[in-house]
């Protein structure tokens, strides 16, 4: 559990160190964002340059105008029998099939391991019993016992992600302010009403966090999944790609698996800051 | 008639045996404004929190119209120190709250919303998040908020202890006017003297080790301020003073009593 909490509350601290530099009355000449453009921009130059001038056979590293053109080809015909949009159709599905059941039933086992003492004595040793594990670990007795169809892939996924979001919504249920608690009970609040209008909205800002340390991992272990037992998917075609050493096609996927996975982070982020306005802000 | 009645009640924290409370004993009338005045370790939030229901007393009997009191409800509302206010909620919805989850349709509970903000002098800061008010609207929107789920008696918790002394006497002012308009019974607690004596229609002094009450007072310094005297023109009254300075001085005789007893 530490590691979680760990991140939580430093997800709790960043806005302020991010409104720092703002205070400062001079801007640098460069900012940060500028400094990251930047050295995405040097690295695709030196991508470029060390193939151009043929350092590198394009069998090990293909230069980046044959790989936006495997791109065009890829998302256009396709690759094994199936385009890039399939593939990532199948992995989007996956996890967000992972993702749905995960927020669906983890947020209620949070609320009762934060709010229950019985709840968190039967609950809180099995999840820190498995979290630990690497899914991939188990993901052959998954199979053993679901086969190598969609379920097993879905049911690790959700496994995955069950676990932050779970640990994350009990420690934000559990640091919920009581004055707000027994303003709400003053108020002639229920029980049922009390996590629906407190609770609720209370570890909110913790549960986002907990779902996108969740994405972060469910993602990561779909993609080694696919590359395991998959017959569609991102990772199942970087691995037939590689086998056939179709170096652009890999290269192309990992592209896209990198860009998937910032773009839910990025997506989070953004959800996070429109749904909990008032987290980070004095009150 | 008294609505709420204390009957020698004491408490004790919990895995406790020293007592924060013995023997405390008090009547809340219509009519009045009754304040607990009495330095920190006194227990005067233990008998906020008994009376709220936020704990049980272990001895005595709480009543409010001849009924037992158990647990916290909608008849006694509370005002916190730290506003506890929803953040997720903007000022109207946070005023509306106790009339929602009682369950009152929208349109009638943002009416009774806006009226109790045009009562503590905050109209037009409906749609305002709650980050976005000073330490001193953010009280009265934990007034308003009290008030619009039309409790029996309003409970008020060191409401204006973490304001600045300027806030503090407007404040002060405020919650008079608004007293007198509501016509609602007040129980407030708090450790700033003048503060006491000026609100007061009735004041009890608490002492420290266990929490007791060593002094009652009747005052009207706060009725002259409903009935339109202004508020310098009372704490200037040599009457106000010497109230001020004997309350002062109880509270000064009891600490120094503390101190020889823990010398002995």
């Amino acid at each position: 559990m530490s590691s979680y909490e760990a991140s939580l509350s430093t997800s709790k601290t960043s806005p302020a160190l991010d409104v720092l530099p703002q205070s400062k009355p001079q801007r640098p000449a460069l900012s940060t964002r500028v400094i990251s453009v930047l050295t995405l921009v040097a690295l695709l130059a030196l991508w470029w340059a060390v193939t151009a001038f043929g350092l590198i056979e394009p069998l090990f590293l293909p230069p980046p105008s044959a790989v936006l053109q495997k791109g065009w080809l890829l998302a256009t015909t396709g690759y094994m029998e199936s385009t890039l949009w399939q593939h990532l159709g199948a992995s989007l599905g996956r996890i967000g099939l992972g993702l749905l059941l995960a927020v669906l039933t983890a947020i209620p086992v949070g609320i009762a391991i934060g709010r229950n003492r019985i709840a968190q004595g039967i609950l809180d040793p099995l999840i820190e019993f498995y979290r630990p594990i690497p899914p991939l670990a188990y993901l052959p007795l998954i199979v053993i016992w679901c086969g190598i169809g969609e379920l097993s892939k879905v049911l690790l996924i959700y496994l995955a992600i069950f676990a932050p979001i779970a640990i994350a919504t009990a420690t934000g249920v559990r640091t919920v302010d009581p004055a707000k608690l027994r303003a709400a009970q003053s108020l002639g609040a229920s029980r049922g009403q009390l996590i629906r209008h407190v609770i609720l909205p209370s570890a909110l800002p913790d549960i986002l966090t907990g779902v996108r340390i969740g994405l972060g991992v469910g993602w990561s272990t779909l993609v080694a999944a696919e590359l395991i037992a998959a017959t569609s998917g991102l990772g199942f075609m970087v691995q037939s790609a590689a086998q056939f050493l179709v170096t652009d096609v890999v290269i192309l996927g990992i592209l896209v698996i990198a860009i998937i996975a910032f773009a839910l982070e990025m997506t989070l982020r953004a959800l996070q800051r429109r749904l909990v306005p008032w987290h980070g802000q004095s009150h | 008639m008294a609505l709420l009645q204390l009957e020698r009640i004491s408490a004790q924290y919990p895995g406790s045996s020293a007592p924060v409370l013995a023997d405390i004993s008090l009547t809340l009338g219509p009519q009045q404004l009754l304040v607990a005045l009495g330095p920190s370790g006194s227990g005067k939030t233990s008998l906020l929190n008994l009376i709220a229901g936020f704990v049980a007393p272990s001895g005595g009997r709480i009543t409010l119209d001849g009924v037992a009191v158990q647990g916290p409800s909608a008849e006694r509302g509370v005002v916190f120190q730290d506003d506890a206010l929803l953040p997720w909620q903007n000022v109207l919805d946070n005023v509306a709250f106790g009339l929602q989850l009682a369950g009152v349709a929208r349109p009638a509970r943002e009416a009774k919303a806006r009226e109790m903000l045009a009562l503590v002098d905050l109209a037009g800061f409906e749609q305002r998040q709650v980050w976005q008010l000073s330490g001193g609207q953010k009280q009265r929107v934990g007034l308003a908020r009290a008030l619009a789920a039309d409790p029996r008696v309003l409970l008020m918790d060191e409401p204006f202890g973490a304001l600045d002394a300027f806030t503090r006497e407007q404040m002060q002012e405020l919650l008079l006017q608004v007293w007198q308009r509501s016509a609602k019974p007040v129980f407030l607690i708090t450790h700033d003297i003048e503060e006491a004596v000026f609100l007061a229609t009735d004041l009890v002094l608490l002492a420290p080790n266990p929490g007791q009450i060593v002094e009652r007072l009747q005052l009207d310094f706060g009725q002259r301020y409903a009935a339109g005297e202004p508020a310098r023109a009372i704490k200037s009254d040599p009457r106000f003073i010497e109230t001020r300075e004997h309350v002062l001085a109880q509270v000064c005789s009891q600490r120094l009593a503390i101190q020889a007893e823990a010398r002995a």
